[in-house]
Parts: structure tokens; C-alpha cells; sequence
């Protein structure tokens, strides 16, 4: 027993989580190409969770905030992505790979832009009156994430707002009798890329080194002579803008989107920081994938669960490791 | 003038106020130990000092200069380094990038760099090691470390003895002496034998109160003034 403990230590420990979990749906669902359908798209799913996630983990860990509005930034991002892209629908459907890989760029940097001018608003004036208290920032933060719900019901009305996807992302790669959409390989790259650039900042800079180990321990950073206050706003806003471009990813694979977008990944997003552990982007991505992928097995083995799932894999988790899977502080 | 001098410091936290009347003058070089009971606010007077609780009324100065009410970054920057309690170090991080976030530009003094080596060889020996997996010694040696990576005027250290085992403590003693030949140490203890080996002046707190303050000589000939100030009352 001792043994076999050893061996999965060695091979990656929790890591394994998720391969462990295709083994399983792969027995349950029995056939293959189904299989892979449902293990990319929870994979393109997670990564794109994972970028809405990461910064909440982040700026929990860093400074202890809970913010409830993060995922405001979420539809946000989605909502100005849709935005550009109708605005540019032209350049989306001609011949050029160009121009459409030109608007998605745009559109993503739209997404982006406003996350970061948004996020240091957030900072500025809702969240810093409130630190050290969560009580209030609960309050002020649900209330922040209700106001922005209704700002974009003003701004682009209720009914479901179609988002345009350029020609080269539409479609499927057929391989024998699998098929797997182009989007997803596209949305699951860029969340690798994003989750690779900044695990090199975290574990590579001087500026990673210092947020690592703010998250550690806030008070001890400052006793040895830098201001984590001042450090904190950066992350925020990079946070919020990788929320944002979440976002932005999220309208493209579901085509059409709601005000209501922000409300129902606010609490996929709590889910994933909670298993993951809060405070470590390593376990953000683990969670995130998990929950991608918990979520798109049972939507197909026994889909009356599939809204229950995240919380029942949220709960199962939570009562063997406590602090999630790779809590940030040992 | 002293290195650094506290006058009548009065410290809450929340609604509670700890410290009533904190005056203290550390002079410049050697060890200077903070003795008291348990609960008596030894370690709130180090964090005051540090900027980690407000004072207030009361007034700190290193060197002459008001440091009262400064951010604990700012505090650190002017020069005075702080071990805690619970020693404060970095378990995700390895040993030499706790060391490294000490410093202030991120690049070691070679001579520095050395001489840590040769006070503590067992953080050499464990560089690349995360530091959770250091023994406790090991993790107050690091904590220690990291205080006298930069040049400092002056290092507060909190109870860096409790739950060592003898050898440790005296390995921890020498490096003090040592130490505090470039520098001054305003420690905190409740191991007397440690902190009378080690002090040349020194004060006691009780309840929030200087109650004594005086040479370590006079103060550990006085059996019946230990008593009164430090024994089970
Ligand atoms: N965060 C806090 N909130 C409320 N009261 C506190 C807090 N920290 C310390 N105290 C109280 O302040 C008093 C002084 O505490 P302090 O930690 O300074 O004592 P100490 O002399 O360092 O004790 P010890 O030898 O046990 O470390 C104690 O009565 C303690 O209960
Ligand atoms: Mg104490």
C-alpha cells in the first residue's frame, strides 16, 4: 500500500487526478470517439476557466480579498470581445486568414485592455476601502457584480447577444470517426500559453518571487523591506484582464451569451480556486480541468447531474484535502 | 544617543489596548535582551517597533529619527531586520530564494554571502532545498540568515530559542556573539541562561509596562528582583 502511495507521488501525485478521471469516464462511456469529443472540450473548457480563475486565486492569496465581482470582468470580456468582432464582421467570413486572425486579435486585446483599466478601477475605489475585511468586501463586491450585470443590460439589452467567430475557428478536425472543433484546440492553446507565461513570471522573476512569497506570508515580505500594497494592484489588474480574455474566449465557444454569464461562472470560478487551492496557479489549472472535465462526462453519462456535479466533485475533494489540492501555503 | 528610543509607547490591537507605557533605550551595539512573562507583550513591542501594529500615543526612533507610524517596508528599508516568533519563513520558497528576497536588490555581497555560509553550514548544505522541509533549527537559522544578508543597524529577534535542543542553542549563542560585533540585537527571551550569557543591558516587561530596566550583571546577581519580575506570580 505503502508503495503503490509511493509510486503515485512520484508519477505527479494529484497531477494524475485528471488522467485518473479519463481512465474512469473512458471505462463508462466505452466508446472512443465520443470519449475524445467529451475529454477535449472539458480540456478547451478548463483552460478557458482556468484563465478566469487564475486571478481570483491570485488576489486571494496575495492580499486576502474575497472578490465576488471577479467575474464581472468575465462577462465583461465577453460582452466587448462580441462587440468588436460584429463591429469587424466583415474581415471574419472573406477568404483572408489574415483579416479574421486580425479581428479575433483585436477583439481579445479589446477584451484585455478593458480588464486591466477596469480591474485598477476595481482596485482603486471598491476594493481598497475594504481590505482586511471580509464582510464588506463580500457585501460590496456581490453588490459590484449586480451593478455590472445591469450596466450590461443597458449597454446591450437582454436578449441573448450572438457573437460572429471568424471563418478559419468554425468547424471540426475529422480523424477516422472523431471529430473535435477547431475552437476548442484554439481556446485550449491559448489557455496553455497564458498558464506557461505565467508560471515562467512566477517562478523565473524577481517580481514572481516576490508575489510567491507575499502569498506565503503578506507581513513577512514587507518586514523584509517591499511593499506588497503596491505590488497587489498589478496583480489585480493583470488578474482581471486575464478574466476578461477568459471571457472573451467563453463568448466565442458558446456563440451566444446573456447578462446573466457572470452570475453562473462566478460560482464555477469559486469552485475551481476552492479545489485547486487558493493562492497557486498550479492548482487553479488542476481544478479548472477537473471541473472541465467533470463537467462534460457527466453532462453526457447522466446528464440530470451535470449542475450538481462541480459541487459534488467541489465537496468530495474539500473532505479529503481540506485546503484543496495544492494549496499554495504548506 | 541611543540606536533606538521608545518613549512612553502605548499599543491596542482592536479594542484591547496591550501595551500601557512601553520607554526604552536600546544603545548602539551588542545585545540588548527584552525579558517577561508570558502574555506580557514582548512580541507586540517588537511588532510596534516594526510598524506591524500602530502605536499610538508613543513615539519610536532609530538613530534620532521619528519612524513611528511608517509602513513596515519603509521601517525595514531604514535598517532594522525582524525575526520573528514563528521565525516567518517561506516553506514554498527553496533556502536561497528566502535568502535572495532578502536582500535588496536581489543580488548577494559575496563577503556577506560567506560569512552566512560559515555561521550556519547547514543552509549551505540544504541551498536548493524547499525551506518546509528544514528542521526548526535549521528554519530559525534561515530566519536569522536572512536578517544579516543586508548590513542593518539593527535585528529584533523574538524568542529564537524556543523549542531548540541545547546543542542548537549554543551553536545559535555563538552566532549571536558574533553577530552583534557589526551590529546591535534587540532580543526577546524567556530562556534566562541564553539571555544572560548573551546581554549586556536589558529590561523587563510586565503587563504592557517597562518594569525594569538596567545592566544584565546587576539585573543576574538579584535573585529576588527575578522573582518578583519574571517568576509565577
Ligand atoms: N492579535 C491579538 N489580538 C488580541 N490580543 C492579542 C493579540 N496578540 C497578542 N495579544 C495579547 O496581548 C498580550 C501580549 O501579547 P504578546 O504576544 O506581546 O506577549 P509576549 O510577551 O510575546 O508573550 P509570549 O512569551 O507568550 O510570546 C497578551 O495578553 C495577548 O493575549
Ligand atoms: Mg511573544
Amino acid at each position: 500500500m505503502e508503495k503503490l502511495v509511493n509510486t503515485i507521488e512520484r508519477l505527479g501525485g494529484v497531477n494524475l487526478l485528471p488522467v485518473a478521471l479519463a481512465v474512469v469516464a473512458f471505462v463508462l462511456i466505452g466508446n472512443p470517439s465520443s470519449w475524445v469529443t467529451l475529454t477535449v472540450a472539458g480540456l478547451a473548457m478548463g483552460m478557458m476557466i482556468f484563465l478566469m480563475a487564475s486571478g481570483l486565486s491570485l488576489v486571494f492569496g496575495l492580499m486576502n480579498v474575497l472578490n465576488f465581482g471577479h467575474s464581472a470582468f468575465v462577462s465583461f470580456g465577453a460582452f466587448v470581445a462580441a462587440s468588436v468582432l460584429a463591429g469587424l464582421s466583415g474581415w471574419l467570413s472573406g477568404d483572408s486568414i489574415m483579416l479574421g486572425a486580425l479581428a479575433l486579435f483585436l477583439a481579445v486585446s479589446a477584451a484585455l485592455l478593458f480588464g486591466l483599466i477596469a480591474g485598477w478601477f476595481f482596485e482603486t475605489v471598491i476594493i481598497r476601502p475594504v481590505y482586511e475585511d471580509h464582510l464588506r468586501q463580500i457585501l460590496i463586491t456581490m453588490g459590484a457584480l449586480i451593478v455590472s450585470e445591469q450596466i450590461i443590460l443597458a449597454v446591450w439589452g437582454g436578449t441573448p447577444t450572438a457573437v460572429p467567430r471568424p471563418d478559419f475557428l468554425e468547424g471540426a478536425l475529422i480523424i477516422g470517426d472523431i471529430s473535435i472543433e477547431i475552437y476548442r484546440i484554439f481556446a485550449f492553446a491559448l489557455g496553455l500559453v497564458v498558464y506557461i507565461a505565467l508560471y515562467a513570471v512566477l517562478n523565473r522573476t524577481r517580481i514572481g518571487l516576490l508575489i510567491r512569497a507575499g502569498v506565503e506570508s503578506r507581513e513577512m515580505v514587507e518586514a523584509l523591506g517591499f511593499r506588497i500594497d503596491r505590488l497587489f494592484i498589478g496583480v489585480f489588474m493583470l488578474g482581471s484582464a486575464l478574466a476578461a480574455v477568459g471571457g472573451a474566449m467563453w463568448a466565442g465557444y458558446e456563440t451566444l451569451i446573456s447578462p446573466a454569464l457572470g452570475g453562473e461562472i462566478m460560482i464555477i470560478v469559486f469552485i475551481v480556486v476552492i479545489i485547486g487551492g487558493l493562492g497557486s496557479i498550479e492548482g487553479t489549472l488542476l481544478g479548472a480541468i477537473m471541473v472541465g472535465l467533470v463537467g462534460n462526462y457527466v453532462g453526457f453519462l447522466a446528464p440530470k447531474l451535470a449542475l450538481a456535479s462541480n459541487m459534488l466533485l467541489m465537496m468530495a475533494i474539500l473532505m479529503w484535502r481540506p485546503s484543496g489540492l495544492r494549496p499554495a501555503v504548506k | 544617543m541611543s540606536l533606538l528610543s521608545i518613549s512612553a509607547m502605548q499599543t491596542s490591537i482592536g479594542q484591547y489596548a496591550i501595551l500601557h507605557d512601553v520607554t526604552l533605550e536600546v544603545p548602539e551595539g551588542g545585545v540588548f535582551v527584552l525579558l517577561g512573562r508570558n502574555g506580557a507583550g514582548k512580541t507586540t513591542t517588537l511588532r510596534s517597533i516594526m510598524g506591524l501594529w500602530r502605536p499610538s500615543p508613543g513615539s519610536v526612533r532609530l538613530r534620532g529619527q521619528d519612524i513611528t507610524g511608517m509602513h513596515t517596508a519603509d521601517i525595514a528599508r531604514k535598517g532594522i531586520a525582524y525575526v520573528p516568533e514563528n521565525m516567518g519563513i517561506f516553506g514554498g520558497l527553496t533556502v536561497a530564494e528566502n535568502m535572495v528576497l532578502a536582500t535588496s536588490k536581489g543580488q548577494f555581497d559575496a563577503a556577506r554571502l560567506k560569512r552566512v555560509h560559515s555561521l550556519f553550514p547547514a543552509l549551505e548544505q540544504f541551498w536548493t532545498k524547499q525551506a518546509w522541509s528544514l528542521s526548526g533549527g535549521q528554519k530559525q537559522m534561515l530566519s536569522v540568515a536572512r536578517a544579516i544578508i543586508e548590513p542593518r543597524d539593527l535585528i529584533l529577534i523574538d524568542e529564537p530559542t524556543k523549542g531548540l535542543a541545547p546543542a542548537i542553542i549554543n551553536a545559535m549563542a555563538e552566532a549571536f556573539r558574533e553577530i552583534a560585533e557589526s551590529t546591535t540585537i534587540l532580543l526577546v527571551e524567556q530562556n534566562f541562561n541564553f539571555a544572560r550569557s548573551l546581554g549586556r543591558d536589558m529590561a523587563v516587561i510586565d503587563d504592557g509596562r517597562i518594569a525594569h530596566t538596567g545592566p544584565m550583571d546587576a539585573f543576574a546577581a538579584d535573585a529576588a528582583l527575578q522573582d518578583r519580575l519574571l517568576g509565577l506570580s
